[in-house]
């Protein structure tokens, strides 16, 4: 007991002699455990809005959608529609309903429009929740929330529909088709049944395997639905990212030429809502005069994708984070050793083991990743609403988001273990050090790397200085250079992500950019992150070089070349990382998301490497700086005594 | 290079004091010098008497509170840390009492240092630092590095590493302050060689036998010369008997 008081009055009283390190440390670690409280709370906080949305529309189960064949004459196959309703298992439903889709303008923004003709009476199953105006009348047409958003729309606004002027007489949510820009109908098919028969190459209900909600479809926002030709309008307008609006049905007849061009859609209640999967399955065919069914689980798949993905960006941001806590550590730690040698002789000489040093250096870090585990796990708590909106596109918002006990040991665990492990070794090391070596402090002899020496002595003298600088250290580099590529792999696959999002935008503010919101946040903390660790390495490296720095200046160095022989020492292997990164980042881009990766413009690649070399070069500036304008004769005088 | 019959260094009222009040420290304290060219000048005095820091306002390591210092004709002790650099380049060798060898480059590569920070290509100073290993009797020794070499001969490669460049002026502190006796030998037969070439040397030492090397030698006390000594201009004689009887030591 006495032993472990001991250890843990030194490691507060050491702790406290260098709050500044603590503090880094501290802001290190919380950056890491902050960021997987909130991809831990981000799990499932989707399902609530969609539920409550389900509830306030008579949401349906199952919708079921059929379209004319593209050879045109024939109709869409409406009897096999209404046969449906029929089926075993279905309790009730509402249409079928006409629809088409046709460009719609407006606010000088074209997109595609699902027109869906409507009763104004109110349907028994999917009857839109109004959030503005009033239900379809003649002219007037309901705009679907996250649609009306995207285009900038509300009651009373005019659009253009297939060149004809309607009011917008109301915005309304549904929770029968997935989060625009992937609504769908037939022709378009989704669902996990149609991604079943995609993977299995064998279309017909007999194709794949009975799918559910978390087979995942391919119509969530990161895919696109399996689409052919549009139904009635399709020689108009290009199929592309679309939006639902509701009619009357004699508006939507208005938009065709002729009434066998339409399309029909039916919303269907089933006796066990969680049988619709199985529903869908076995009645999915690639056939186009089949109709096309999703159930409501594929739906709530389509919106719980965007949640899903703010969870594994988050998820891999607090690894990235966890990674580069876990290199500032390493690089603080061996800074420190070489620092306290002295103390550690001390320590040793008055009686403590080799174990004690250990413990004590222990006790301090873990100590840290405790605090760090409470500030992360309060931080991502009330950092989670910021990532948990479920968009115009559904009622409410995410309930409190729930941190359970799993989620507090998981990030107690990763927050102690990123501290051990980073301890671990340099506390070994400290403690193995001879007692006569540590009280004489001498520092740890610098490695030599011939070649580099060699090629150096080619170079100009900032980097004939810095490449030697750099070569001294090869842990410390190596610990910077991976913390770049770190930093650098996690921006580049939001680069890389967000160029995608980009190239495939949906017509008008497309609500998929709100995931940049997810992608930011995880910038911000790699970019804090990663200006921690260079700060932690620069000051160990201008430390550790204080010597070798003040004897290049007796020998002829001016100090500006010191100086920049410092910054080229770090920016050399931040360099290295940033290339490092760009491939790793790329890579993970293409891990991470469905769809093909999109490689940033190269300008932003640029700016990326260009960024971290001024970074850091900034970042060295100051600690160089300082120890410049120490003369360099007291410097050498100081290490004669 | 050799500038003759005038000063090549020299300071007037130079100062420098750190502190104030009652805890003013005088470690410096009004310095008149004048060395010649190919003069070898011995500063002899206490630890503390200030004589490494007078060593290190010559070299322009650190700037004085008070006074001047010249070198070459021209005023050092207002330069900038870029001009104090570039001097210290192509005028100025320093030998430091703890030698001060970058531990990770062999003899050759830490003589050869000064020669390409002063813009020197790798293939003439490699060349330059073999000539001076050899001239200081460690042409067998070129690759080791200074964790092989012993006392002695860590401290003839910094003195090398000092002449690399040609300077005018070479300023030793304690150049045997870390030596056994054996080592003080080697370096004092060194040190009488370059003086013997026509080196200016500045040596700073508590020490009596490193005096036998210098032409002149000052007693420094408190930060301020006390006395001044002219040794005999047969140098080499008076020298050739000192040196007989450190030899002694040796055995």
């Amino acid at each position: 007991m006495g032993r472990i008081l001991l250890i843990c009055r030194l490691a507060v009283r050491d702790l406290r002699r260098r709050p500044a390190e603590a503090a880094l440390l501290l802001v290190a670690m919380t950056s890491a455990t902050a960021t997987l409280t909130l991809a831990l709370a981000l799990q499932g906080v989707t399902g609530q809005p969609y539920q409550s949305t389900r509830e306030a529309t008579a949401g349906t189960d199952v919708v079921a959608s059929v379209a004319a064949p593209p050879s045109g004459g024939q109709p869409a196959d409406l009897a096999a529609l209404k046969a449906l309703a029929r089926a075993p298992g279905v309790a009730g439903h509402s249409g079928p309903f006409p629809y088409t889709q046709a460009p719609l303008e407006v606010n000088g923004i074209t997109a595609s429009a699902w027109a869906q003709g409507r009763d104004t009476a109110a349907a028994t199953v999917d009857q839109p929740k109004l959030t503005e105006g009033s239900w379809v009348r003649d002219g007037g047409v309901v705009v679907e929330a996250a649609f009306a958003q995207a285009l900038g729309v509300g009651a009373g606004d005019r659009i253009t529909l297939d060149g004809r002027s309607f009011e917008v007489a109301g915005v309304a949510v549904t929770a029968s088709v997935p989060p625009y820009p992937k609504v769908c109908f037939a022709p378009c098919r989704f669902g996990a049944a149609s991604e079943a028969a995609e993977n299995t190459s064998q279309p017909g209900p007999e194709g794949g395997p009975e799918g559910g909600p978390e087979s995942g479809p391919e119509s969530g926002p990161e895919g696109g639905p399996e689409s052919g030709p549009p139904p009635g309008a399709r020689e108009r307008v290009a199929l592309g990212p679309g939006g639902l609006i509701w009619l009357t049905e004699a508006d939507v007849r208005g938009l065709v030429p002729t009434a066998r061009s339409l399309a029909y859609v039916m919303n269907m209640k089933m006796a066990d809502p969680a049988a619709a999967p199985a529903f869908v399955s076995a009645r999915w065919s690639r056939e186009f005069a089949t109709p096309a069914l999703a159930s409501w689980q594929d739906i709530l798949y389509g919106h719980a994708r965007v949640a899903e993905w703010k969870q594994t960006t988050m998820m891999l941001a607090s690894w990235l984070l966890g990674l580069l806590a876990l290199a500032s550590i390493a690089v603080l730690v061996g800074g420190r050793m070489a620092d306290q040698l002295h103390r550690v002789g001390l320590l040793k000489a008055v009686g403590g083991t080799p174990g004690l040093v250990a413990a004590v250096l222990l006790a301090e870090h873990l100590a840290v990743a405790l605090l760090a585990t409470v500030t992360g796990l309060v931080a991502g708590r009330l950092a989670a609403p910021l990532l948990t909106d479920p968009g115009a596109g559904l009622l409410g918002r995410a309930d409190a988001v729930p941190l359970t006990l799993n989620a507090i040991a998981l990030v107690t665990a990763a927050a102690l273990g990123i501290a051990a492990v980073a301890t671990f070794v340099p506390a070994i090391r400290a403690a193995r050090t001879s007692t006569v070596r540590a009280l004489a402090d001498a520092p740890r002899p610098p490695r030599r790397t011939a070649w580099l020496i060699a090629i150096s002595a080619r170079l100009p003298v900032p980097l004939l200085l810095g490449l030697r600088l750099a070569a001294r250290r090869p842990r410390r580099a190596a610990l910077g250079l991976a913390a770049v590529a770190v930093s650098v792999t996690g921006i580049v696959a939001a680069l890389s992500t967000e160029a995608h999002r980009y190239a495939e935008k949906a017509p008008g503010d497309d609500p998929r950019t709100a995931l940049s919101q997810a992608l930011s946040l995880m910038v911000i903390l790699l970019v804090a992150q990663a200006a921690v660790n260079a700060i932690c390495i620069s000051w160990a490296t201008a430390l550790d070089a204080t010597r070798s720095s003040a004897l290049a200046r007796a020998l002829g160095a001016t100090p500006a070349q010191v100086s920049a022989g410092l910054a080229a020492a770090q920016v050399l292997p931040a360099l290295a990382g940033a290339l490092l990164g760009i491939a790793g980042g790329i890579g993970l881009a293409e891990i991470f998301d469905d769809d093909p990766v999109t490689v940033p413009p190269l300008w932003q690649l640029l700016a990326v490497v260009l960024g971290c070399a001024v970074a850091v070069t900034a970042l060295t500036a100051l600690p160089a700086r300082i120890s410049a304008r120490r003369p360099a004769g007291e410097i050498l005088q100081t290490e004669l005594t | 290079m050799k500038i003759a019959n005038e000063a090549l260094l020299s300071t007037h009222g130079l100062r420098m004091h750190y502190g104030r009040g009652s805890g003013l420290v005088r470690a410096v304290d009004g310095v008149e010098l004048a060395a010649a060219a190919g003069e070898a000048l011995a500063v002899m005095g206490p630890s503390g008497s200030g004589k490494s820091t007078l060593l290190h306002l010559l070299g322009g390591l650190q700037r004085p509170s008070a006074g001047e210092v010249w070198l070459a004709g021209r005023r050092i002790d207002g330069l900038s840390e870029k001009a104090l650099a570039r001097l210290r380049r192509q005028t100025i060798g320093f030998v430091f009492q703890a030698f001060h060898l970058m531990d990770e480059l062999t003899a050759a590569e830490n003589v050869e240092l000064p020669a390409l920070l002063a813009g020197r290509s790798p293939r003439t100073a490699r060349r330059r630092a073999a000539e001076l290993l050899e001239r200081v009797g460690l042409a067998d020794r070129t690759g080791h590095l200074p964790s092989a070499l012993s006392g002695g001969e860590r401290q003839r490669v910094a003195i090398a590493r000092a002449l690399v460049n040609e300077p005018l002026i070479v300023l030793a502190d304690e150049p045997t302050g870390s030596l056994d006796s054996a080592a003080t030998v080697e370096v004092l037969r060194l040190l009488d060689s370059l003086r013997t070439a026509g080196q200016t040397l500045v040596v700073v030492t508590h020490d009596a036998r490193v005096a036998a090397v210098a032409d002149r030698l000052i007693s420094m006390r408190d930060g301020a010369f006390v006395e001044e000594t002219r040794l005999s201009l047969d140098s080499g004689g008076r020298l050739g008997e000192r040196l007989g009887a450190l030899t002694g030591l040796e055995g």
